[in-house]
């Protein structure tokens, strides 16, 4: 028995209309940010033991359960991971679409029904007249996450939340999902968070950078700075693992060594020193803190000076 | 002459070269140090679909696999990729005849097992591996470790003794990287990329000469990918094994293959060596699939220029005349409704099937045109 800290101490903000990513693999605590962030972290056995959640000045976490569902979906929009498992399977398409309109925005049933068929327009579903009488089983995955899109957008909330959104879709896919969203939330002047363990996903789009490692932020600042210069050996190891089309093809894939650790049973110090390959004797004891190391960036990591990526097979 | 694979299987350390010339004096339809190991003739997996309760009836076909060709030689490694729905699965296991092809052939050391049944088939699965794409799905959780590795060598009765057996799993397992003292433990005890190691150990265990290996890393973590990736390479150098490597993560294909095939609604549209298809690209569609592709640059990002297609892949139920890529092509043209393209050669090995290259000659095809068709 023990307590798993899924987030700790995670501190970020975003202002209007940037987009923030969250990058991090399986386990680091970033959908159970995210879920935090609309209060849908399932209690028990999940609980936010501390912390402020502030969205325009006030406290999500102080909220009453109905000022909390006038944030959810008019407000803050979610896009989850799974097109399949996130849409109701015995509701129409254009029932779903219509319930946050009617909802939230008090429109009669012909007005949210003609506002839904724009909204499909608008994240290109051809035919959106009879589309609004399938059922979400009859469409496939990325038509699914083009409707999660236009419901999550449907409020013109001030925040957008896209956890994996695009994950479970194929390359040419996910391009045209992760161009409609650009493409709307900038028409909105909607803040986006993008949650991905995909670094390529990211860079296109997000204009700050957090990267995750066991329930808290390792490292921040703007993408070109992260990628570009990064100061955590985690957020290096990310990047040189995964193959990409510009670096020589023969090069061979530098891997993290070892296991994501488990957060039952975290080392003492920092989480990540069993897998690095700076790690020093400071690393066993005290895990250091997330520090500005230069305009906008930080880092938590005793080493970041020593810490430099090299491209491999690129010579500059 | 499957026999004939066996020495380079059991002689882990031997050089390719010694291999390839065993091979080609037994099999006598093979000519030439580079024949291939296995080679896919006009493949065609066509799943019929039924209506009715009682009575059903046909109503028509998903041509899952339609006429696909490829071959794969000793030491090599053919990327096959293609986004869901694209057939790219059905051909693998088709390869393995889990899925019975309603048409072609499949050549293994120059024999042809598309209509082997029983006994003869068991045999020639055993030169042929398979690792799936699920680490979950794809291990019994009731056998251990152990036993899930050491299963193949009970199938095809490699082992003698219990102790030669134990040896075996070991021995497998330490090649794969997990301790073999983990053999008791039951999957659900292991992480994903752990779990995908014991199927690569399993698929190892009859020595294959061949592996398909289906998605073997896209369930993983990306650190975790890096490492399967290069145990994976590390293991085809140790044995000179021919990989058919299934994905459709494309910097992940460019990084283990030497050859490419790019699929289609069941259709190959484009194939050739990985550096001629990577840096030059034909075929509208992987131009497309290679722009979509994200890349960890920032700056790079930014000012690359994205095809973005439109639509999803067609219904392979009911799909286009012609060029079953045109319903989403950014340069299909009229033509492209009524002819089939078929897959021509633009240099060394590159082939693509798109009649609007450059390099295609449309000469059976177009009645109505000119005398010059005719090269």
């Amino acid at each position: 028995m023990g307590v798993i800290k899924a987030v700790n101490d995670v501190s970020f903000s975003v202002s209007e209309g940037e987009t923030l990513g969250l990058v991090g693999e399986s386990g680091c605590g970033k959908s159970v940010t995210a879920l935090s962030l609309m209060r849908l972290v399932p209690s028990p056995p999940g609980r936010i033991v501390d912390g402020k959640i502030l969205f325009q000045g006030s406290d999500l976490l102080e909220m009453s359960e109905q000022e909390m569902r006038n944030v959810r979906g008019r407000q803050i929009g979610m896009i989850f991971q799974e097109p399949m498992t996130s849409l109701n399977p015995v509701l129409s398409i254009g029932r779903q679409l219509r319930e946050p309109l009617e909802l939230h925005l008090g429109m009669t049933k012909q007005q949210a029904l003609k506002k839904s068929t724009e909204l499909l327009e608008l994240v290109g579903i051809p035919d959106p007249e009879t589309r609004l009488n399938s059922f979400p089983h009859q469409i496939s995955g990325g038509q699914r996450q083009r409707v999660m899109i236009a419901m999550a957008l449907s409020c013109e909330p001030s925040l957008l939340i896209a956890d994996e959104a695009t994950t479970a879709l194929d390359v040419t896919i996910q391009a045209q999902i992760l161009e409609i969203i650009k493409d709307l939330t900038d028409r909105i002047g909607t803040a986006v968070i993008i949650i991905t363990h995909n670094l390529g996903v990211v860079a296109r789009y997000a204009d700050t950078v957090n990267v995750m490692y066991a329930g808290r932020i390792r490292e921040t600042g703007s993408s070109d700075q992260v990628y570009k210069n990064p100061k955590h050996p985690y957020t290096v190891g990310l990047l040189n693992s995964v193959p990409t089309l510009d670096v020589d093809a023969d090069v061979r894939l530098e891997p993290i060594r070892g296991e994501i650790p488990n957060l039952a049973n975290l080392p003492e110090g920092c989480a990540f020193r069993d897998r690095c390959d700076f790690a020093v004797e400071k690393c066993k004891t005290s895990d250091p803190d997330l520090i500005e190391l230069y305009d906008g960036h930080l880092g938590a990591c005793w080493e970041h000076e020593n810490i430099k990526r090299v491209i491999p097979g690129v010579t500059v | 002459m499957l026999g004939a694979r066996e020495y380079q299987a059991s002689n882990s350390g031997s050089d390719r070269l010694t291999v390839t010339t065993t091979n080609s004096n037994t099999s006598g339809v093979e000519t030439g140090a580079q024949a291939p190991l296995l080679e896919v003739r006009d493949l065609k997996v066509h799943f019929p679909v039924k209506e009715g309760f009682i009575i059903q009836r046909e109503v028509g076909q998903i041509k899952a696999v339609d006429g696909v060709n490829l071959h794969v030689r000793p030491g090599e490694t053919l990327g096959l990729v293609g986004e869901s729905g694209s057939g790219k699965t059905t051909v693998g296991r088709a390869i393995l005849k889990l899925e019975e092809p309603t048409a072609g052939q499949i050549v293994l050391n120059g024999e042809d097992i598309s209509d082997w049944k029983g006994t003869r088939l068991r045999e020639a699965r055993r030169h042929l591996g398979m690792v799936f794409q699920d680490p979950f799905g794809s291990l019994n959780p009731r056998m251990s470790a152990g036993n899930l590795v050491g299963e193949p060598l009970k199938i095809h009765g490699l082992t003698d003794s219990k102790s030669e057996y134990r040896r075996r799993v070991a021995e497998l397992m330490n090649l794969v990287g997990l301790n073999p003292q983990m053999a008791g433990r039951y999957p659900h005890e292991f992480s994903g990329g752990q779990r995908q190691r014991i199927g690569v150990a399993r698929a190892l265990a009859s020595k294959p000469d061949v592996m398909v290996l289906d998605e073997p890393v896209s369930a993983l973590d990306v650190s975790i990918q890096a490492q399967v990736i290069n145990l994976i390479k590390d293991l085809q150098d140790q044995f000179g094994l021919a990989y058919i490597f299934i994905a459709h993560d494309l910097s992940v294909v460019r990084n283990i293959s030497d050859r490419v095939a790019v699929m289609y609604l069941g259709k190959i549209v484009e194939t050739g060596a990985r550096d001629e298809l990577y840096n030059n690209p034909k075929h509208p569609y992987t131009q497309a699939l290679l722009s979509a592709v994200p890349t960890a640059d920032p700056v790079l990002e930014r000012t690359r220029n994205r095809i973005v297609l439109e639509g999803d892949i067609p219904s392979p139920l009911n799909p286009p005349s012609g060029c079953v890529f045109r319903t989403r092509c950014p340069v299909a043209t009229e033509e492209c409704s009524e002819i089939l393209p078929e897959l021509q050669n633009i240099e060394g090995t590159h082939s693509a099937a798109c009649i609007n290259g450059d390099w295609y000659n449309r000469t059976p095809q177009t009645a109505g045109a000119d005398s010059s068709s005719a090269p």
